[in-house]
């Protein structure tokens, strides 16, 4: 009966990925399709949506978290006021580029052969949870007390990571304000 | 400002909460998912459905960019500060359990403050860019 359970578990999970799956190459195929760069960027955004719904489904709530606030979000908005600033058509181009698609074709090839060698998905034994992954997870509630481990990872253990991200947050709102910032159209509104 | 009516309701009954939710982000990180940059997003995005709705000019009111401009350098200053200050309490740069007698206070001390200091430099961001691209007419 539990076996049984289980089994289903199983199916209906892997029926949700294949399905969010699904939805992902319709969307990416659209985005490169479409001309209509309006429409691009919301698919953008429901593209940023669907990889949030992976992310919940590989339980990792917080990075799901930041991809549907960051990505389906916010840069949704930037993306489309930059869009009303440079135009809502992309331009056709005629040329045919053989030469990226044979590339683009070769690394996809490559990178699906990559995978065969790959560990087994969610192995307890896999590289990657044998590494540091058992400190953090035996150590961080007695070192940092705090119930997220993700954040006891992000801000404490892995600080240094999270320091620079923060100042390329930093560097990337200066430079906006440097290129378009200072000239104004109108000098009255000169804040 | 949009001329629609229900847009501006709308936006008026939205922002109190979506502000009151990126508090809670920010402050719940420890707890549950979030933290300091999904807070700034969120905060940052309150502001920007009311420059959408109200216009950009009022916005700019509400969000000076000068205060922004500083306000995005008090962040990171905050999180660096952070580090000296583990420094000149003896610890390691970064190093917040130096900030109290038991190491998990230490670090909760430090996280909380480091993650202040992303959440006020992304938000500032946020906002500044939304600002600077919807400002510029074309």
């Amino acid at each position: 009966m539990a076996e049984e359970r289980r089994k289903g578990r199983r199916l209906i999970t892997t029926g949700h990925d294949l399905v969010l799956l699904a939805l992902i190459l319709v969307t990416t195929v659209a985005i490169v399709r479409i001309r209509n760069l309006v429409a691009v960027v919301i698919l953008l955004g429901l593209y940023s949506l669907l990889m949030a719904s992976v992310w919940v489904v590989l339980d990792a709530v917080d990075v799901a978290f930041t991809e549907a606030s960051v990505g389906a979000g916010i840069s949704t908005i930037l993306m489309l006021a930059a869009v009303v600033l440079t135009g809502r058509e992309e331009k056709a181009s005629r040329r045919r580029p053989i030469a990226a698609l044979l590339i683009v074709g070769a690394t996809g090839a490559a990178l699906l052969y990559a995978t065969a060698d790959m560990p087994p998905f969610a192995a307890a034994d896999n590289p990657i949870h044998r590494h540091v992954a058992p400190r953090y997870v035996s150590d961080s509630p007695e070192e940092i007390g705090v119930p997220n481990m993700v954040t006891s990872v992000l801000a404490s253990y892995r600080g240094y990571d999270t320091l620079g991200e923060t100042t390329v947050i930093f560097t990337a709102g200066i430079g906006v304000l440097t290129l378009l910032g200072g000239r104004r159209r109108r000098p009255e509104d000169r804040g | 400002m949009s001329e629609i009516v229900v847009l501006r309701v709308v936006a008026k009954l939205l922002i109190p909460y979506i502000l009151l939710f990126g508090l809670y982000v920010q402050m719940h990180g420890d707890f549950g998912p979030g933290g300091g940059f999904q807070a700034g997003v969120i905060f940052a995005s309150a502001f920007i459905l009311y420059g959408l709705v109200f216009g950009v000019q009022k916005l700019r009111r509400v969000m000076p960019p000068r205060p922004m401009v500083a306000l995005i350098a008090l962040g990171v200053a905050m999180y660096a500060g952070v580090g000296f200050a583990a420094l000149a309490m003896g610890g390691n740069y970064l190093e917040y359990a130096a900030f109290a007698h038991e190491p998990a206070h230490g670090n909760h001390i430090g996280i909380w403050l480091v993650e202040l200091g992303v959440g006020v430099t992304v938000s500032a961001v946020m906002v500044t860019i939304f600002v600077t691209f919807a400002g510029r007419e074309r």
